[in-house]
């Protein structure tokens, strides 16, 4: 497998999305999901809401020159909710953004961020409300997301930030790339499953 | 003591044990894959030399993009013929089971997985689709995963997970004449909202959950994750095993009665702790219609539409009465509506078939709506075709379509266009959800959809039962 990835600092420049409830179909259509593999996925996040039916550019923040080359997203309340497709958060992945600071995401999303080594943290709503204030007055500003000591930190402001303990560990220990950590198990994995009577037909 | 809920028990059986991240490595008993959520995945497991670890437990079929008019191969969508080639390329590399556009089995896998007794109580499942809580109706534990985890169920059969906590949602009484599963779960999630269930597994219970068969049991699990929990369950019971006797995965004969005893095993003890309680009565529930963007902004449908103050989130209903059009006060009764979709793992089976044929025996579509019976599998338009259901739809205007998921999320050609809006039997109502940016859903039960394809707007299914 992959060499093991430890995720403790993100750093950058930030760009905000506006709204509660997002969800995964605004966030990359359906259509995209013909696509065989994830490669091309950082081309359309937000397709829908960045360009009109012609192929013209709408006013959008992943639109926008002045938050060109963010890192970090922030976001409102429950964050890609919806579809399981991972192709989500893919997308935002590979259009840049290494880092989501929101209110709350929807559980499969949060899940699914995890695995690909993007940390989706949350922040109380009024901190969110001035991160986001604090960007749009200065897309220049300066992001510094802390996974050890769970701070997020621009100019001489310190905000707690928080994740589910299992998810903090994943990343900044480097287990995030779950598959050769579980497959080392293989042999209790066999035991636990004989275990079950469905495994076994019901025999005895 | 305390008793322990379907869910501890399941989990507790299928640990295998505690990761350095302190998630639990949770074996899954069944893994459903499809065309859409799975290529990446077996690349994944190509580059890394990996072999699927329990093919046995794996099941193939194709169900998102598969046209429902013509199914001729080569696809004339390019992109969806060579998505369904890589699937097919790697169930044969991989020696997976796969029930193919020709299989009589073929279906939407939340379809088929019950309809072949391989979901089964007291098992876990996943499957990359995050409508798989509809597999929670039997008493399984049932997970919608991403294409990470489906890399890790087939290289594993395991699941890095943290435990949820679970909470118990009574219907008591009983559900008034017209009154549908669809509108049980979408009263559930505008109650409690589209992010309520976060960190929770749903389990039903009460009276008129009781009272469902399991295709009614399926429609309320389906949408659990509309309401934000990953888990939607209910426990098992002498319905859930007549429904599996027979059927071609169900063990026969003793296997058949020791089943039953290991099914009955796993339901949650009469005196179970719940993390969390809430009880509504079935008399409270109307035919129930969504206005907005999201499944939870609904109203009963002789209810006028919500003004934007009445929210939590009075920005978030601004935006969807922005995208509606419509406005906060007019009436839910007479929306018009342009097209009319039945079908989707929410509300594609025999019984949703039934309920909405019911309604248009003898009737015609309103020459203006577009209206489509798409069955959720291969194997639901047999049955329904033996009862002559596809005659009754067909008589009154309705296209009578090939198994697949089709509108509900618009991956094959039936698709809206421009500002259409449809009345449909699916789960959700996003923006561009339906294959049309700027198209418009209405999601209600079948039978609400079939009497608003008649009528060429939205009335209440009662006047007709």
């Amino acid at each position: 497998m992959a060499d093991i990835v430890e995720i403790t600092k993100i750093s950058g420049t930030a760009v905000p999305i506006h709204g509660n409830d997002i969800d995964t179909d605004r966030i990359i259509p359906a259509r995209y999901l013909k696509e065989p593999t994830f490669a091309r996925m950082g081309d359309y996040p937000f397709f829908d809401e960045r360009f009109d039916s012609a192929g013209k550019k709408k006013d959008h923040p992943f639109n926008d020159p002045e938050y060109k080359g963010a890192s970090i997203l922030f976001v409102n309340k429950n964050f890609g909710c919806g579809s399981s497709r991972e192709h989500a958060p893919q997308a935002l992945y590979r259009f840049g953004i290494k880092a989501i600071v929101g209110e709350s995401f929807a559980a499969i999303f949060a899940g699914n961020c995890t695995m690909m080594g993007l940390p989706a943290v949350v922040v109380a709503a009024k901190d969110i409300e001035q991160l986001m204030k604090s960007v749009e007055d200065d897309p220049q500003t300066e992001y510094s997301v802390d996974l050890e000591d769970k701070t997020l930190s621009y100019g001489n402001q310190r905000i707690a930030i928080d994740l589910p303990e299992t998810y903090r560990t994943a990343l900044t220990k480097g287990f995030w790339d779950s598959t050769a950590l579980l497959r080392s198990n293989l042999e209790q994995v066999k035991r636990t499953a004989a275990k079950l009577p469905y495994m076994t037909g019901f025999t005895s | 003591m305390a008793g322990r809920t379907l869910y501890d028990k399941i989990w507790e059986s299928h640990s295998v044990g505690i990761l350095p991240t302190g998630q639990t490595q949770l074996f899954i008993g069944l893994h459903l894959i499809h065309e859409i959520t799975t290529a990446p995945a077996f690349d994944m497991l190509r580059e890394n030399g990996m072999d699927v670890a329990f093919r046995d437990r794996t099941f193939a079929t194709v169900d998102h993009i598969v046209p429902t008019d013509v199914r001729q191969r080569p696809f004339l969508d390019r992109e969806a013929e060579e998505l369904i080639q890589a699937l097919e390329n790697n169930v044969n590399q991989f020696g997976v089971e796969f029930f193919g556009l020709d299989s009589k089995n073929q279906g939407i896998v939340h379809v088929i997985g019950p309809q072949l007794g391989l979901t089964q109580p007291g098992m876990t499942l996943a499957c990359g689709d995050s409508h798989t809580s509809t597999h929670g109706a039997f008493g399984t534990l049932a997970f919608g995963i991403g294409t990470s985890q489906v890399r890790d169920v087939l290289a594993t059969q395991t699941l890095a997970m943290d435990k949820l906590k679970v909470r118990r949602i009574n219907i008591n009484g009983e559900l008034g004449t017209g009154v549908y599963p669809k509108d049980v779960i979408l009263y559930i999630i505008r109650r409690l909202g589209v992010a309520g269930g976060k960190g929770f597994a749903y389990e039903y219970g009460g009276a008129v959950i009781d009272k469902m068969n399991m295709e009614e049991r399926m429609t309320v699990c389906n949408m659990s994750i509309e309401g934000g929990a990953l888990v939607g369950y209910v426990n098992p019971d002498q319905t859930t095993f007549d429904y599996l006797k027979g059927r071609p995965h169900v063990p026969k004969g003793d296997a058949f009665d020791r089943a039953v005893d290991y099914w009955k095993s796993v339901a949650s003890d009469a005196d179970a702790k719940y993390d969390d309680l809430v009880l509504y009565q079935g008399k409270e529930i109307e035919p129930t219609v969504t206005w907005g963007i999201n499944p939870g902004q609904s109203v009963g449908v002789s209810e006028k539409l919500p003004k934007p103050e009445e929210f939590s989130d009075p920005d978030g209903a601004k935006k969807a009465y922005e995208h509606m059009g419509w406005q906060p006060g007019a009436p839910m009764l007479g929306t018009p509506i342009n097209v009319a979709f039945i079908g989707s793992c929410t509300n594609g089976r025999l019984a949703d078939l039934r309920a909405a044929a019911k309604i248009a025996k003898g009737r015609k579509v309103n020459p203006a709506v577009r209206a489509l019976v798409v069955p959720g599998s291969t194997e639901v338009k047999k049955l329904a075709e033996q009862e002559g259901l596809h005659e009754i739809f067909q008589a009154a205007g309705f296209q009578w379509r090939e198994a697949g998921c089709s509108m509900c999320l618009a991956m094959n050609p039936d698709k809206l266009n421009g500002r259409e809006i449809c009345a449909s039997s699916s789960n959700r109502n996003f923006i561009g959800r339906q294959g049309s940016p700027q198209g418009r859903t209405m999601l209600m039960s079948p039978a609400m959809v079939a009497a608003a394809a008649l009528n060429g707007k939205v009335v209440d299914v009662r006047e007709y039962v």
